[in-house]
């Protein structure tokens, strides 16, 4: 199609930071305890369909809206923490368009007069600290859910639940200040964090985060990314859209403006042929509502540790070193299990949790929140007290999380040594071990004492096998050498 | 013992009911037993409300509407729901899907809209009292064509919790009645503070009407008895006001110099909010079906084309596109300044007046289908929207008759004196009654 | 002033079907009243007064939601809890 085109033709690969530029919409289901218009529960997660509605967040004729004062507190506490200023005078707008899912066919937000404006976050960019400008912080409504019926390519109807119609959401916009996925995904690391420790948001709930991204490279125009669930998404999806963009610019083509759907299952982004580009939203002031004034609330909110402050503390408290800091800092459940476990006796405990911990559980797709920090601490003492090695007290903690991703319980760190003879082999089991390797290898034993040192690396090895590795490798070459030269003797 | 009820069987000869309740139930209070007529905008528990459109046929909402409720809880029996032009779009209460009501002091004439059902229904003597809704004149009209007495209140001062909304900044329930001591009675009931309406204030009316005019200074702007206002109404209007005079006012002529806006930005206003109001209109909810088969939008599309009549469809495209990119600025953003200029014009007036009179109607009703060019039919309410601009009380109370048919005498106060205006109605009344 | 075109675009975006006979009638009956509303355009943009009525909230209590029925009870199509809506796909 570009036969006319008079883009240059960009020949030279770049790497995928270069020229990048990256804002992103982050949405956030608030944890409130009642929607934001109307007293019904959020807790809806478990619940049969349409058991969380009432009049108003059905949309039924006649009912009126009535504002929740803590999400306006939930916000405005973000809208601090990112150092946003909080206008005299802010107010809901109606955004107007048609879709199954809206109860109303408008949806409850804030548009020329949102809650927060100009803030901004600190996060690792790609060349060390920066400053993430943000441009609004505002509330809005959440739409009902959608369930597609008849197949999967040309569903017949639609099925819609407005359980999580009315859900508070908290949309925070960015400046175009990202340049790279990788910030991208840092950032929203960020965020989640910081949001996290202010208590106004759980990250485990499934559907509690929602990412739109705009995205655009050097001499093309801006894609908006929509659909984006998931943390590990907003990388995978900005990866593949600005590779996109870099192949379509390296073609001799053009970027245009354009909004594309992220599809998960299969990490790419499609061009959505719906009209958005012609979609004409209609704003104008929520007329049932009244404009609000909490510049002072806002002032009065103090605000707790957040995560940058309790990073420097975990460096000062614990000795942690700064990346394990960063680490065990990025999530609030993290953070608070390690301040659990965490004894200035045993500064291996935060690499426990910090790698070990961590990688075990994120292999399993489990949360910290599954795993009692009690045996947790139980098992770094064995540790620390030399009842178990290293090496057993990865096996004992793979099992102790096998058994609660299983079952949501599980054994004691000690009964589990104990099952699985993992405790760490006493000088008596080497010297038995030592002496039935001994008479089982003749040969090699007799190499031993003619001098040949690889035939001790062989017994050894033997040792090794018949102990499974959970005997202290130390005791073990100790025994061997005294068994053997009383042999030879 | 089992809860007394109301029996109401009326010889519905206007079409002012769209739904009756036989034997309606009530309880002790101080409406013990007597009936009152809802419009069917105003939703009622298990009793079909339709707003006289297609769109919500078969609708019966699951809960009561703030003022429904208090009723109830006086004591009224809901003996139905009156007709209404669809919506409220409409001054003739033609525009009802459901056939025109018939104007009882004169069948072949319209009774006035939107709260046509109300006032026909009160004036027949179906009912001693009745609930209207009033966006743009919608009860004051229908209660100066039928002879009645009717009230718009201050903006907040009646919850619009349960009434269907057709212009949410604009609109007020309201009580209609044959004497201003009824209005004033169901006023009491229906008004006050109610948390689930964000903008009602707690100002609750609790008040007996009593003559008393001795002193005020009562504003007649010029613009009221201008071009297009019959003058055999003005007549009669200016002869009522010599009675307020006769009374102890004092009458003095003034100018409304934003009334060139005021309709404008009235139908700016209310087609913008409508055109958001009426898009949850899609059949999946409540109301007949919607085609599930067909893509959504075509499904909607059809739906609404099929549901809403064409009054309806004009005020919602008019509404769509003054708020559409491009159109905001000169149409919606306008009309706000607009309707700021309404409301600095009365707050200037009353710091010289306690009160503002003029005609509700610059005539009386017409023939039924006599009016059918829209832009003709929206002027007609260019002495009631002023007051919906501002927010003011204002009343409606027969002054006399034009060949027959009643004139009403518009009397509108400050924000929240809907007593001083209630006051200066039965002053009226009653200075006409002896 | 707008064309029939404009106005089949608004009735797009309104979601109001609107057949080819009724446009005609429509357009001039659509300019006529923005003929009226032009005299708006004589109006100076001003600022917004400032609301008499402001910061109105409620408390975070949960009431009670209506029952399942009661949610569906105004609709023929539904389907295991869910209303049944046209495809949007
Ligand atoms: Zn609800």
């Amino acid at each position: 199609m570009s036969g006319d085109s008079v883009e240059p033709l960009v020949t030279a690969v770049q790497p995928l930071g270069t020229g990048t530029i990256i804002g992103l919409e982050i949405h956030c289901q608030l944890n409130t305890r009642s929607k934001l218009f109307c007293g019904c529960s959020t807790d809806y997660r478990d619940d049969p369909p349409n058991t969380h509605v009432c009049p108003i967040c059905l949309g039924l004729p006649g009912a009126l809206p009535r504002v929740n004062r803590a999400v306006i507190e939930y916000a405005l506490r973000v809208a601090k923490a990112l150092h946003c200023e909080v206008p005299l005078e802010s107010e809901f707008a109606r955004k107007n368009y048609f879709y199954p899912d809206l109860n109303k066919a408008f949806q409850i937000t804030q548009y020329d007069r949102p809650l927060a404006v100009r803030g901004t976050l600190l996060i690792e960019g790609d060349n060390g600290e920066k400053e993430v400008g943000i441009t609004r912080v505002h509330v809005e409504e959440d739409p009902g859910r959608l369930v597609h019926k008849g197949g999967t390519d040309r569903p017949k109807y639609s099925l819609v639940d407005y359980n999580r119609a009315g859900i508070p959401l908290i949309e925070i916009v960015t400046d175009p200040d990202l340049r790279s996925p990788k910030e991208a995904r840092r950032f929203l690391h960020k965020i989640r964090a910081t949001l996290e420790y202010l208590g106004v948001f759980d990250s485990e709930k499934e559907g509690s985060l929602r990412v739109d991204a705009n995205v655009s490279i050097q001499g093309g125009e801006r894609v908006e990314v929509k659909n984006i669930t998931s943390y590990k998404g907003v990388e995978k999806a900005l990866t593949f859209e600005v590779t996109r963009q870099r192949g379509v610019i390296r073609r001799g083509q053009r970027v245009t403006r354009e909004t594309r759907h992220f599809v998960e299952a299969r990490g790419v982004t499609t061009s959505s042929r719906s009209k958005e580009e012609e979609q004409d939203y209609r704003y104008f002031p929520e007329p049932d509502l009244r404009p609000m004034r909490v510049r002072d609330w806002s002032d009065a909110i103090v605000l707790p540790e957040l995560p940058d402050a309790r990073r420097t503390r975990f460096i000062t408290q614990y000795g942690c070193s700064p990346e394990h800091a960063r680490t065990l800092t990025g999530e609030l459940r993290i953070a608070e299990f390690f301040e659990q476990v965490a004894d200035p006796g045993a500064p291996a405990t935060a690499t426990w949790v910090a790698d070990t911990l961590i990688g075990e559980l994120n292999y399993r797709e489990m949360s910290v929140s599954s795993v009692p920090s009690s045996y947790f601490r139980e098992l770094m003492q064995a540790l620390s007290k030399g009842e178990v090695t290293d090496h057993c007290a990865v096996e004992v903690l793979r099992s102790l999380l096998d058994q609660l991703h299983a079952k949501g319980t599980c054994e004691s760190p000690l009964a589990c040594v104990a099952r699985l003879g993992l405790g760490k082999a006493g000088e008596e089991i080497a010297a038995t071990v030592a002496a039935e390797v001994i008479c089982e290898n003749e040969r090699a034993v007799a190499d031993y004492h003619s001098g040949k040192n690889e035939a001790f690396n062989f017994l050894i090895g033997q040792v090794m096998r018949k102990t499974k590795g959970r005997a202290d490798p130390a005791a073990l070459n100790r025994a061997l050498k005294e068994a053997l030269d009383m042999r030879g003797e | 013992m089992g809860t007394p009820t109301l029996h109401f069987s009326p010889k519905d000869r206007y079409n002012a009911f769209l739904t009756t309740v036989e034997d309606a139930p009530y309880c002790e209070g101080p409406l013990s037993g007597r009936g009152v007529a809802v419009k069917d905008n105003i939703s009622t528990a298990g009793i079909e409300t339709t707003c006289g459109s297609l769109i919500l046929k078969g609708y019966t909402p699951p809960y009561d509407a703030h003022v429904v409720d208090l009723l109830i809880r006086a004591g009224a029996a809901i003996v139905g729901k009156t007709n209404m032009d669809e919506f409220g779009m409409g001054s003739t209460t033609e525009q009802s899907a459901f056939g025109p009501t018939l104007n009882p002091r004169d069948p072949k004439r319209v009774p006035g809209g939107s709260s046509g059902g109300s006032a026909a229904a009160v004036a027949a003597g179906m009912v001693d009292f009745a609930l209207g809704s009033d966006t743009g004149g919608s009860i004051r009209c229908p209660a100066s064509y039928c002879g009645i007495v009717g009230l718009k209140p201050t903006y907040g001062r009646v919850s619009r919790y349960g009434l269907v909304a057709y212009s949410n900044s604009l609109e007020q329930i309201g009580p209609m009645a044959r004497t201003v001591t009824d209005l004033s009675n169901l006023m009491v009931v229906i008004s006050g503070y109610d948390p689930r309406d964000s903008t009602t204030c707690e100002r609750p009316y609790r008040h007996k009407p009593h003559p008393s005019v001795k002193g005020s200074k009562v504003g007649i702007p010029e613009e009221f008895f201008g071009e297009g206002v019959d003058p055999r109404v003005a007549s009669v209007v200016w002869d009522a006001i010599s009675v307020l005079e006769e009374e102890g006012a004092e009458v003095i002529t003034c100018s409304m110099p934003s009334m060139t806006y005021a309709l404008a930005a009235y139908y700016v206003i209310c087609t913008s909010e409508a055109s958001s109001n009426l898009a949850r209109f899609d059949g999946v909810r409540y109301g007949p079906p919607v085609e599930t088969h067909l893509p959504w939008h075509e499904a909607y599309s059809e739906r609404r084309r099929i549901g809403f009549g064409p009054e309806v469809r004009r005020r919602v495209m008019l509404g769509t596109f003054a708020l559409s990119s491009g159109y905001y600025g000169k149409y919606y953003a306008k009309a706000q300044v607009a309707r700021q200029m309404v409301s600095a014009d009365f707050s200037r007036i009353f710091n010289e007046v306690d009160l503002i009179a003029g005609p509700t109607m610059p005539s009386t009703a017409f023939p039924l289908g006599e009016k059918t060019d829209p832009l003709a039919m929206y002027l007609t309410d260019i002495l009631t929207v002023p007051a919906n601009l501002a927010g003011v009380p204002a009343i409606s109370v027969p002054c006399g008759e034009v060949e027959g048919m009643p004139v009403g005498l518009q009397i509108m106060g400050r924000p929240f004196e809907d007593e001083y205006v209630i006051d200066a109605a039965f002053t009226y009344e009653q200075g006409v009654a002896t | 002033m707008v064309n029939e075109r404009e106005v089949e675009h608004i009735a797009h975006l309104a979601d109001i079907g609107i057949e080819k006979g009724e446009l005609e009638e429509f357009t001039s009956q659509f300019n006529a009243i923005l003929d009226y509303f032009e005299v708006l355009d004589r109006i100076k943009t001003a600022d917004r007064e400032d609301p008499t009525l402001y910061n109105v909230f409620r408390e975070d209590e949960v009431t009670p939601s209506l029952p399942q029925e009661a949610v569906l009870e105004n609709t023929s199509q539904k389907e295991e809890g869910f209303f049944r809506a046209p495809r949007v796909m």
